[in-house]
């Protein structure tokens, strides 16, 4: 909306034509909530598939599942778990106003979604090199164990598609971070940073359920941590 | 934006003016419109191929079509049908221009999003109308991005047909995705519209049961479609790359598609028809002069439909190989969405019993939605008991029964809403013994297409085959007969209105029905701000028939 250039330096919530502020924050958290459920469904296809083929295929889940590097899985989800903590902490600073702190909080939020790409790059690498890669040569050998294809299928599925809400997430909270440049959090108006965090959470919170079902399912062996 | 630059007293049709104020509206009623436009256009080709198709089994033995053809002619017919005009058929088009304006607000809660989720779906509508062209030399290149052939496997892309087909069903599959993603949006919007902007005195109980079946097809739409979602993308993975969940050849479970698919896909048609119950639900009082009958049951029974939907996907899947167990619970709870449905039945004909009646053109299609539901949900009870499933699943008994849901359903709901609202939307009235023409040939038409296809079904004629037995000669040739008149009388009904929008001379009044819902208090069309004050509701919407204070006629 550009019609608030009224007063330069204007604190409180935009104006929206057809609500109301309160009115306008509250529907922008609902709104936020079912698009988490929503996002929650989506993968939710992929655990009831998970969960079907781990129960059918037991065996050779666990022995697939012992290729994956559980310390950087770990690493990863040490990552995570910190930026969901200062993705909280910017909000609180967003409600008290304080604009410059919101920028430092959220800056080291996207920081650690950038750390924790990095650390799945390295992951995806080194399956890639061992062949471990659909449609590699390796994959599409016939002595290749189907059900590894399943284990591996959903692995990169799973994992691929949460990637890609990492760099949703970041984009949201970069969104959220530039009106921390500007000045524009107060008590009065803090929603962009409120479903920012929301929306960081759930990819935290997906993670988290993504790392014991994929790395720790199969007994890992603890003596390599970071793989072969 | 220019919300405040332009006249917001002014009709929303002209103010502001211009082709580019169109294409880059946030107005609710305009998207609406565009939808309604861009949703006729898919039904229209749609239609003709079912046409095509019909032609062709007029007679026994290949006519003008080759078998291919005819594969491709119905994935064509199912998939622009289902994904292009009737699941955003009724909720994008009459839900977004009424929804506010019900409820007494001046937009949806998200009206950028509104806009956006419309492109997306324009979006959506061009990768699947490209991934239909047969290839031709001219457009070479189209093959170099994987568009391969138009998608030959029916709209519910089976795997391993539709993993093993040369066809394009990366693309089609992404079309539905993209689709899906744009009707999530809408239905997210609508839900939050619904709880967050209602006007003062606008309660839960005083709600318009259009609004209440909105709201239960929204809640299917944003909490259904990601599975479904996610179920195309993995088709796409695994064509694409050959990870194994489907294909039983990469160590994956085909079964696992069906549940997956139809997870959404029963449900799906809920989002078709329970907007269409709230439709005729706004028809059947105000033309009966009488309150809705047990208005409060017909809110929750649209809830309780979609809430027990989620859970009778597998009534799909009797002869799929799926457990007795599985088959014995699915079945049950099958017959337990019949008890809602019949419970709005019920209240739809008791409302009209004792009433005065008038036979306008958007009541004959409510009357007419009542009868051909009846016959949809009574044969859907002959296909949720296991044992005449197993002889009727996959033969024409099943085609006709879904015709009886989806088009006796939500497309002559969709109708009826479109000439009840019409003078609202456009200002003007249309030529009421044409809309009565175009009715009779649409309900004649209908009837005549699909009973015959009953009949097949119950002798035995498979679904999907280009070809059959002699035997089944007549009642196909009267199934085409029928559905030419039914097809014309689209045509005929649509054109009308159309005509009447365009150049008839009679304008209508703010309340030509007399209805007593928000949407006729303010002018016909509505100026752009829907309201010239938030108006504040004392009242439930039903109140016919009874002394009423300080109501304008
Ligand atoms: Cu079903």
């Amino acid at each position: 909306m550009s019609s608030h250039s009224t007063a330069e330096n204007y604190q409180g919530p935009p104006h929206v034509h057809h609500m109301d502020a309160p009115t306008a924050y509250s529907a922008a958290k609902l709104g936020m909530w079912l698009f988490l459920a929503t996002e929650i469904l989506l993968f939710g296809g992929l655990f009831a598939a998970f969960a079907l083929f781990r129960w059918m295929y037991l065996e050779a889940f666990e022995h697939a599942s012992q290729q994956l590097a559980w310390g950087w899985g770990a690493l990863n989800t040490l990552v995570l778990l910190f930026s969901s903590f200062t993705a909280a902490m910017a909000v609180e600073a967003a409600q008290k106003g304080n604009n410059q702190r919101v920028f430092r909080l959220l800056a080291i939020t996207i920081g650690c979604g950038f750390i924790f790409l990095i650390i799945k790059f390295i992951e995806y690498r080194a399956k890639y090199v061992h062949g471990i890669w659909p449609s590699s040569a390796e994959w599409n050998d016939p002595q290749f164990n189907a059900h590894y294809k399943s284990f591996f299928g959903l692995y990169f599925c799973m994992t691929g598609l949460h990637a890609l809400h990492v760099i949703l997430g970041m984009g949201l909270l970069a969104w959220a971070l530039r009106k921390a440049r500007v000045n524009r959090y107060s008590k009065e108006y803090y929603t962009p940073v409120e479903v920012g965090a929301l929306y960081w959470h759930l990819v935290d919170l997906i993670w988290i359920y993504l790392f014991p079902l994929l790395y720790l399912v199969g007994h890992p062996s603890w003596h390599t941590p970071f793989g072969h | 934006m220019s919300d405040t630059q332009h006249n917001t007293q002014g009709d929303y049709l002209h103010n502001p003016s211009g082709l580019w104020s169109w294409v880059t509206t946030t107005d609710h009623k305009r998207i609406g419109l565009m939808y309604l436009f861009t949703i006729l256009l898919f039904f229209f080709v749609a239609g003709i191929s079912a046409l095509i198709m019909r032609t062709e089994l007029a007679h026994a033995g290949p006519d003008f079509l080759k078998a291919q053809q005819y594969n491709v002619l119905f994935t064509l017919h199912g998939a622009l049908m289902i994904f292009l005009f009737i699941v955003p058929g009724i909720p994008a088009t009459l839900g977004n221009f009424l929804i506010p304006l019900m409820i007494g607000a001046k937009d949806v809660a998200f009206p950028r999003l509104n806009l956006l989720s419309y492109y997306i779906y324009v979006i959506g509508a061009i990768i699947a109308v490209i991934a239909v062209i047969p290839p031709v030399e001219t457009l070479s290149f189209l093959k170099s991005l994987g568009f391969t052939g138009p998608a030959d496997t029916g709209w519910t892309f089976y795997a391993p047909y539709s993993l093993d087909t040369g066809a394009a069903i990366p693309w089609m599959v992404f079309a539905a995705f993209v689709l899906g993603f744009s009707s999530i949006l809408t239905g997210l919007n609508f839900i939050v519209t619904i709880h967050k902007l209602r006007a003062p005195g606008m309660t839960w109980d005083r709600l318009p049961v259009f609004i209440w079946g909105s709201y239960a097809t929204a809640v299917i739409q944003t909490l259904a479609t990601p599975v479904v979602g996610i179920t195309l993308l993995l088709v796409i993975m695994e064509r694409l790359m050959g990870v194994g969940i489907f294909d039983a050849k990469l160590g994956g479970d085909p079964v696992l598609y069906e549940h997956m698919f139809w997870f959404y896909s029963h449900p799906v048609v809920y989002i078709m028809v329970l907007p269409a119950f709230g439709i005729v639900g706004e028809i059947i009082p105000v033309f009966s002069r009488k309150p809705l009958f047990g208005y409060k049951m017909v809110c929750y029974a649209s809830l309780a439909i979609a809430i027990v939907g989620f859970f009778v996907w597998a009534h799909h899947m009797f002869v799929a190989g799926i457990s007795d167990f599985s088959a014995i619970a699915f079945s049950v709870i099958t017959f337990g969405v019949a008890v809602p449905t019949a419970v709005k039945v019920f209240n739809w004909v008791s409302t009209m019993y004792k009433g005065s009646i008038s036979f306008t053109t958007p009541m004959l299609y409510a009357m007419g939605f009542v009868f051909l539901f009846m016959v949809a949900g009574t044969t859907g009870i002959f296909l949720a008991t296991l044992a005449v499933d197993v002889f009727y699943h996959d033969t024409y008994f099943v085609v006709a029964h879904f015709h009886y849901t989806i088009q006796g359903g939500a497309v002559i709901g969709l109708m009826a809403g479109l000439h009840f609202w019409f003078p609202k939307i456009t200002g003007k009235m249309y030529n009421e013994l044409a809309g009565k023409i175009g009715w009779v040939l649409v309900f004649a038409g209908f009837n005549l297409t699909f009973i015959p296809q009953f009949i097949l079904g119950m002798e035995g004629m498979p679904r999907r085959y280009f070809d059959y037995l002699p035997q089944f000669q007549p009642m196909h040739m009267l199934s085409t007969v029928g559905s030419f008149i039914n097809g014309f009388g689209y045509t005929f009904a649509l054109l009308n209105l159309f005509y009447a929008a365009m150049f008839s001379k009679v304008k209508a009044p703010a309340n030509p029905w007399n209805s007593l819902s928000l949407e006729w208090k303010t002018a016909s069309p509505p100026i752009t701000e829907n309201f010239a004050e938030t108006p504040i509701v004392t009242e439930g919407t039903y109140n016919y028939g009874r002394p009423v204070e300080g109501l304008a006629h």
